[in-house]
């Protein structure tokens, strides 16, 4: 048998040639992936981008059968996004850093693994099946039994005042916060373990105690990290669709009181894209290049700082 | 002896305090998993039968109403998006594990990332603009496409990470023999990590198995079989929205049990594959 590397070189440095190319076509394809989206996205919205140029950011109507084509603006949609993303980072930051600190300090050794499973278990349970489960589990719940007493409590703020319909903005952030603990835990999980051993003796060594260990020696010192994890539920939050359509409501109101329905960029996409055309489906369109921008930016800066603290972290042991 | 002093009795009490919390922090975030579990089998057990995996959807009320279109549907979903995802996304990992630079591969990397985390809608709006606006009809391909957009770099990464798993001396030892580098990857370093690889595939599919915000505009959901990959096809998370917010018992029941067997699936694909391959990849590094 002759050696294929000597006895064909011509052919089989072609051949390499050739799979070096083609798998360095498969890595850029993300990238490409990404332009051809922005693209597409953009060229959807021309029509509405000419027809309403800015003010479709400041503009609260969204009417298919206002004048000839409808009047369309986006405001109700961003506000309703950003208040249902904040009630669910409100919610589940505190408690996946809280599980994180127990997965990585406290809990017994033998308990941590399968406790890690359950929680990626979680994270499996897809989108539409929690908007199934607040449809008939959660919304009723909240409607009869929590809403009122939040009201009577916390009845004098704007933002508990109003109707309760069960469901609504609240509801829609609360399904949100359960559905990006996974990802928010796992992720300040990775990294608190990042933190070294050291720190955490250096501590126990001058006296503290064990929560005083985790406030001085771990949590200040991956507060960064932290936030990055926070940043990237802040992302999952806002592209959220199935489970926020079932239980937001679906109306384009700016509505400070957080028991009224709302509807939020995905959310519209998915409850009108499928019958939409002209100017109408542009808008949409714009409506998911707003969101494709945001969350791109909103992920570029919870990447940067992860891996800021990560990067740290590996030079300081090399 | 130290005499334990007011102050230090309050910060060991703090300490105790503070981490009970941190208990009672993950108690509330594994309950909700129990909470949904505890609903599925309770609701959607009652409603499953035989019909149910063998007919197809009925009107409301109407007796062996089922979702055989939908499972078989969301199957062909999935086999769609894999020759989407796949092979540009094994490659991809080759490239980043064997060939790329270290700054080349940060770069590929950090996009990767990013996209993961684009929301899934926006896939189906692309996949509308690019097949069903111009096939000008809703279709398996476009939902298949959609699908495989987001299993892409999801299969990148895992690609890469099994394959960084395999020992340098065995691509050494092959390239020693003079086996070209091409064909070290494709007889000894992708043989090698194979398992890993399968795994990684059948993780991403687990993750997309469930998606629905993609399918709602590009598969767009069908009551009938539809054998068709150019016209509208079922999926089992379309039929569970579709079900779930119409007005009739009967549906909502079937939709329990869709969703039951839909968790299944996904909870098969991501929870059993990872047991399953969990030796292998110990016992490679």
């Amino acid at each position: 048998m002759a050696p294929a590397g000597v006895g064909a070189p011509s052919g089989s440095r072609l051949a390499d040639r050739v799979f070096h190319l083609l798998c360095l076509a498969g890595a850029l394809t993300v990238g490409l992936l990404l332009l051809l989206v922005l693209w597409e996205l953009i060229k959807g919205s021309h029509l509405s981008m000419k027809t309403f140029g800015w003010k479709f950011f400041i503009s609260k109507t969204w009417d298919p059968n206002a004048g000839v084509d409808g009047a369309y603006g986006a405001l109700p949609f961003i506000y309703g996004t950003i208040v249902t993303s904040i009630i669910a980072l409100v919610i589940a930051v505190p408690l996946s850093i809280g599980t994180a600190i127990y997965l990585t300090d406290l809990a017994p050794m033998w308990l941590r693994q399968p406790l890690t499973s359950i929680i990626e278990m979680l994270a499996a349970v897809p989108s539409v099946i929690w908007g199934l489960w607040g449809i008939f589990v959660l919304v009723p719940v909240l409607r009869t039994d929590v809403y009122p007493v939040l009201q009577k409590i916390l009845g004098f703020l704007p933002f508990f005042e109003g109707p309760i319909l069960g469901v609504g903005l609240l509801t829609a952030g609360t399904i949100v916060a359960i559905m990006i603990l996974p990802i928010v835990t796992s992720v300040s999980r990775e990294v608190l373990r990042s933190v070294p051993n050291l720190q955490r003796e250096a501590a126990y060594a001058l006296g503290a105690t064990r929560w005083e260990v985790t406030r001085i020696a771990v949590l200040s010192y991956a507060r960064r990290g932290l936030m990055g994890a926070a940043v990237l539920g802040l992302g999952r939050a806002l592209g959220e669709t199935m489970a926020v359509t079932m239980v937001i409501g679906n109306a384009p109101n700016i509505s400070l009181s957080l028991f009224d329905s709302g509807d939020t960029l995905a959310s519209v996409i998915a409850n009108q894209f499928p019958e939409a055309s002209g100017v109408m489906l542009s808008s949409l369109f714009e409506l998911g290049l707003v969101l494709l921008g945001v969350t791109i930016l909103v992920n570029i800066l919870a990447q940067i700082m992860i891996h800021a603290l990560t990067t740290a972290e590996t030079r300081r042991v090399a | 002896m130290i005499v334990a002093s007011a102050n230090h009795r309050f910060r060991k009490f703090k300490s105790l305090a503070m981490n009970s919390l941190c208990i009672a922090c993950a108690l509330l975030v594994i309950l909700p998993l129990v909470v949904i579990l505890f609903y599925l089998v309770k609701m959607g057990a009652s409603s499953l039968n035989l019909a149910f995996f063998t007919n197809l959807p009925q009107a409301p009320n109407q007796p062996g109403s089922g979702m055989a279109n939908a499972i078989a549907g969301t199957l062909e979903l999935l086999l769609l998006a894999s020759f989407v995802g796949v092979p540009a996304g094994i490659l991809g990992g080759i490239y980043l594990s064997e060939y790329g630079g270290e700054r080349m591969n940060r770069w590929i990397r950090f996009w990767a990332d990013v996209l993961n985390g684009v929301p899934s809608i926006v896939w189906g709006m692309l996949s509308y603009a690019l097949v069903v606006i111009r096939m000008k009809a809703f279709s398996a391909w476009a939902g298949g496409l959609a699908l495989g957009f987001i299993m892409l770099p999801l299969v990148l990464r895992t690609t890469e990470e099994v394959l960084v798993l395999v020992p340098r001396s065995y691509r050494e030892a092959a390239l020693a023999l003079g086996l070209p580098q091409w064909k070290t990857i494709m007889r000894i370093v992708l043989p090698t990590a194979l398992r890993g690889i399968v795994t990684g595939i059948l993780l991403a599919m687990g993750r997309i198995a469930g998606e629905t915000a993609p399918l709602l505009f590009t598969a767009l959901g069908n009551d009938y079989w539809n054998h068709n990959l150019s016209g509208p096809i079922a999926a089992l998370p379309l039929q569970i929205f579709k079900y779930a917010i119409s007005a009739y018992d009967d549906w909502h029941r079937q939709a329990w049990a869709g969703a039951l067997v839909l968790v299944a699936l996904t909870f098969i694909l991501s929870i059993g594959v990872r047991l399953f391959s969990r030796g292998r990849f110990q016992k490679s590094t």
